[in-house]
């Protein structure tokens, strides 16, 4: 078994604002059933954790901007890590993250270790 | 209470006590010495009341008889007397002022003291659940070999190689501090959950032996909470999940000794009180921000203490199922979640998680195929009860599977 990194990516601007606590609970409960269901199948390395939209973005003159999203239009919101034997296994179990019924898409990657 | 009776239920009682008093007293050298001389104080009373009929007040008796019989070792054995604990040596000079301690505080200090030796981490899991059954609850070698449906001899030696552990290891019998606490407690938590396990979901028949392991993890985990330095969330939310599950043992069972399942229960049989102090425990392990698998579980546990299936239990079940599955994996929290996901969000959503999980060596995960597809698709149902029925091991299970075979049948032909 492998680890992959999954990242989710959206269109911040995509993301209705001002969501009732109803929604809230409501995608709460997709992420975490969909999550579940990849830990009760033992593939789960890290749940992994949300990130908040603001950031910076730090360049070689120094220059430190506010971002990412000025410059792309999507945007990393989260990650996790999996166990799976191939990418094409690890990319099944993205299928259902609701990421993508939000218009979003997950970027699988093999994670290659550093050898201790 | 009938001297028949007492004499047992006083073993049962008293004899870990002095066990552990004697041992701390001695140091782990000597646990074999403390056990000769406790049961040849019950050796004494048995010949002595069936003669002369009971004393006044037993218990003070047998701690009397115990007293008098260390001392009596230590006078002949001076070798041992001299060897044994600074403590000794320092407090009592000769052996007649020795003093040995079996106030109520001792007796707990010592039992707290030895619970932290049983779950040394020398010492292997399979071997600490039958140590702390023979020197922690006071079951006999014939008793364990009995609960672990094994042969004495098997258990008889595990023992010995346990406690030739603790010797070899030099293992200290003494109040843990404050950092062994913190280090050592998770085991505790953890033989003590397994020892519960033990008794609750065996397939040993004899009910009475395994209520009595029940209800001895339950002491044993009550008395950590009475320690203030134990008395921790986690150490709260694995009694209170102990109580909500024990509430039901009654329910378990028809006269007949068979097994009777959850959704077919007499809820007139759930102890209450249980459920009650269930949930005083939980609202204690509530304090702290840490979540531990003893909580989730605990919460599981008190959904189930409503029968009636209603949205807002099951999506509650299903969360929990979710959150502890990320905390740690195991087969059957994996099987349970998909059970409680099929009854928030529906069978269809169910079965293809369930097809993923892929745990086709258990009985449990074809029974739940089994279950999922019942009136969704009859002929599968049976396919995988079958499946279920030449995997699982004990006859009780597979009469529960034959009954739903049969039942799937009648719908296959209506």
């Amino acid at each position: 078994m492998k680890d992959f990194l999954l990242v989710y990516r959206t269109d911040y601007n995509t993301i209705p604002k001002g969501a009732s606590p109803e929604q809230m609970q409501a995608s709460a409960k997709r992420w975490m059933d969909w999550i579940g269901g990849i830990a009760a199948q033992n593939k789960l390395t890290d749940r992994g954790n949300r990130l908040v939209p603001s950031g910076k973005v730090v360049k070689a003159d120094n220059v430190i901007a506010d971002g990412p999203y000025t410059e792309i239009k999507e945007c990393i919101v989260g990650y996790s890590i999996v166990k799976a034997a191939t990418i094409e296994e690890a990319s099944e179990l993205s299928k259902g993250c609701p990421i993508l019924a939000a218009g979003g898409n997950v970027e699988v990657r093999e994670i290659n270790a550093f050898i201790q | 209470m009938k001297q028949a009776e007492l004499i047992p239920h006083l073993f049962r009682t008293e004899y870990r006590k002095l066990v552990s008093v004697l041992c701390k007293l001695f140091g782990i050298e000597y646990i074999e010495i403390a056990e000769d001389i406790v049961s040849d104080t019950f050796l004494l009373a048995s010949e002595l009341w069936g003669l002369k009929g009971l004393p006044e007040n037993p218990t003070a008796w047998l701690y009397v008889v115990a007293k008098n019989k260390t001392k009596d070792y230590l006078k002949r054995n001076s070798l041992f007397a001299q060897t044994i604990s600074k403590e000794i040596k320092c407090n009592a000079p000769t052996s007649e002022e020795l003093e040995i301690d079996l106030s109520s505080k001792n007796i707990n200090d010592s039992q707290l003291a030895m619970i932290f030796v049983v779950c040394h981490p020398f010492i292997p899991a399979e071997a600490q659940i039958g140590l702390a059954l023979n020197l922690l609850c006071g079951f006999g070698v014939d008793e364990i070999a009995h609960a672990f449906l094994t042969n004495k001899n098997v258990i008889y030696k595990r023992l010995q190689r346990a406690k030739e552990k603790l010797r070899t290891e030099k293992i200290k019998i003494e109040q843990p501090t404050l950092a062994e606490i913190d280090d050592r407690l998770s085991t505790v938590l953890m033989v003590l959950y397994l020892l519960f396990n033990e008794g609750y979901y065996s397939s040993n028949q004899d009910i009475t032996l395994r209520k009595d392991i029940c209800m001895e993890a339950m002491r044993l985990t009550h008395l950590l909470i009475e320690n203030e330095q134990t008395n921790k969330p986690f150490v709260n939310a694995l009694f209170s999940l102990m109580c909500f599950q024990s509430s039901r043992f009654d329910a378990r069972r028809n006269q007949n000794g068979e097994t009777i399942l959850y959704q077919d229960q007499d809820t007139d049989l759930w102890n209450q009180e249980l459920i009650a102090k269930g949930e005083y425990f939980l609202d204690q392990a509530s304090q702290g921000d840490k979540l531990s698998k003893y909580h989730l579980e605990a919460g599981i546990a008190y959904w189930h203490t409503t029968k009636a299936d209603t949205k807002e239990k099951w999506e509650n079940i299903l969360q929990l199922y979710n959150q502890l599955l990320l905390i740690e994996y195991s087969p059957i929290a994996a099987l349970n979640r998909t059970y409680a996901l099929a009854k928030a969000n529906g069978k269809k959503e169910a079965i293809m998680e369930a097809e993923k999980i892929e745990l086709t060596d258990n009985h449990l995960y074809h029974s739940l195929l089994g279950e999922l597809y019942t009136d969704v698709d009859n002929s599968k149902a049976i396919l995988h009860l079958q499946k279920a029925w030449a995997l699982a091991k004990s006859m009780a299970d597979k009469m529960l599977i034959s009954n739903k075979i049969l039942e799937c049948r009648q719908k296959l032909n209506c």
